[in-house]
């Protein structure tokens, strides 16, 4: 029988955050901003059918950068997770929080038992009755959760993403404007993105109990178009 | 609460009830001995076709034996955006099958980034009165009845249901529960092809009444309490409920025709 060579925890967790970090990298990144209405989800993503942004529940989305056979499952547990808490105790009681909080036990307990972590960052969004309650919890592949205010960026680039959107962004913005800035900071300088390369979404306190809608075609290019 | 991860093998897909049953939080009821004694039952639901997609309505009454137990319960549900489902039967397993099937539905949407087509739905429903077929022996029965627009079919569609779970499509209407046979005969008599929104209101209102008529358990219009049956459509844009005030309208002019006399009492 060999001897396994011995090596230290912090190389053990370096290694992992840096193969995690690689992986995240490859993927396109992705924006969430806050705007009058509620949150506006939008992502680099030239599929139109393997979505990165989806519904979790009544006032609650999810967005996914990295794997994403990675992201999708957790995607799913997220659903079963809020569907089972509403069923048994009440639409109200589902918030955005909680759910954070097990995603983060989950990544938290991949990466530190498992032998190869989750190539994924994921963000857990939630609009509430007004601006103030709006949430945007940004959760890394370890485990770390970061709660943000007026925006947030996920994937390979996001500090110079973050760092444009910084600069552009403001509060009480239309919907079309806030669509703009995270376009604009998608892309960068160098680059413009068009309507078949994005995938948008957009949790609005306008739409009822089920307040996530996908913006997608002519309604996108418009949008698009006018800001 | 931890994440709800499953192994390949033990994953319950898409399916709510099946979710539940792999996390031990199934809420089926355990078997009683014997059958059980008076328990709240919900009476007459009618659904006709008419050229936008379905009408849908219900009294309000729950009776517990003879006596009248809620006077404003609700019969007629939302089941997603394109169907609805009204119950009859013992209230209470009604109600929880209700609400299991619009979470059923909304999970299967949201899991498969699509919704089920009707008749997938109406199946889904299928599967859970056969579930409470246990339930039923004991006089616990939920006779429900299913509505919706068929996107792809653009059409209303109405399919009925026996304790077993049996699904059978209607052509036009149906009603079910204690007043139902007076419900229906109401529609059949006042039924064409291509009713308007109005008119087709018009229809379900009056079966209700006759209906209420006939049968103690069926409420009629309460105008005292200003508590009046409930009416929704189901059309390409949704579900809708018909407002109380238009109800409530209908039901007024219903009963000046028929004090002013020169129609059957």
């Amino acid at each position: 029988m060999s001897m396994p060579f011995y090596v230290a925890p912090e190389q053990v967790m370096k290694d992992r955050a840096d193969y995690a970090r690689k992986g995240i990298a490859r993927g396109r990144s992705l924006v969430g901003i806050v705007y009058d209405q509620g949150i506006l989800i939008v992502a680099e993503n030239t599929s139109r059918t393997l979505h990165k942004v989806s519904e979790i529940y009544d006032r609650i989305a999810f967005a996914g950068v990295g794997r994403y056979n990675e992201f999708d499952q957790l995607r799913v547990a997220g659903v079963r997770h809020a569907d089972t808490k509403g069923y048994a105790y009440s639409r109200e009681d589902v918030d955005a929080r909680s759910l954070a909080n097990v995603y983060a036990q989950f990544l938290g307990q991949v990466f530190t038992h498992e032998m190869k972590p989750l190539e994924v960052e994921i963000l857990v969004a939630e609009v509430g009755s007004d601006a103030a309650d709006d949430r945007l919890y940004h959760i890394l592949y370890d485990g770390s959760v970061v709660d943000e205010e007026r925006f947030t960026v996920l994937g390979g680039e996001a500090e110079a993403i973050s760092e444009r959107l910084g600069a552009s962004w403001q509060p009480g913005l239309s919907r079309g404007d806030a669509l703009g800035r995270a376009v604009a900071g998608l892309a960068g300088s160098e680059r413009t993105l068009v309507p078949e390369e994005l995938e948008v979404a957009e949790l609005s306190r306008a739409n009822g109990r089920r307040a996530f809608r996908r913006i997608e075609d002519a309604e996108l290019a418009e949008l698009l178009g006018a800001s | 609460m931890t994440l709800p991860m499953f192994g390949s093998a033990e994953d319950p897909g898409p399916s709510f009830t099946e979710l539940l049953t792999r996390l031990g939080q199934s809420s089926a009821a355990p078997a009683t001995p014997g059958p059980l004694g008076d328990v709240r039952h919900g009476t007459t639901v009618v659904a006709l076709r008419y050229v936008d997609g379905v009408v849908m309505a219900g009294d309000r009454r729950a009776t517990e034996g003879y006596s009248i137990a809620h006077r404003s319960i609700e019969k007629v549900f939302p089941a997603d955006r394109h169907s609805g489902v009204s119950i009859a039967g013992a209230a209470g397993p009604a109600i929880e099958m209700v609400k299991l099937f619009q979470t059923q539905l909304e999970h299967y949407e949201k899991v498969e980034g699509l919704a089920l087509s009707l008749e997938g739905k109406a199946n889904q429903l299928s599967q859970m009165i056969r579930s409470n077929l246990p339930m039923a022996m004991q006089g616990l029965a939920v006779v429900p009845l299913f509505a919706g627009y068929d996107v792809r079919r653009q059409a209303g569609r109405i399919f009925t249901y026996d304790v077993t779970g049996g699904r059978y499509e209607e052509a036009d209407f149906h009603a079910t529960g204690s007043g139902g046979r007076d419900a229906r005969t109401a529609i059949k008599l006042f039924f064409r092809d291509g009713l308007s929104r109005s008119e087709a209101i018009e229809v379900a209102i009056q079966a209700l009444y006759e209906a209420a008529e006939e049968d103690a358990a069926t409420g009629g219009p309460d105008v005292v309490r200003g508590i009046y049956p409930t009416v929704a459509t189901i059309t390409a844009e949704g579900f809708e409920r018909v407002p109380d005030e238009e109800v409530a309208e209908r039901f007024r002019e219903l009963i000046e025709r028929r004090t002013a006399g020169g129609q059957p009492r």
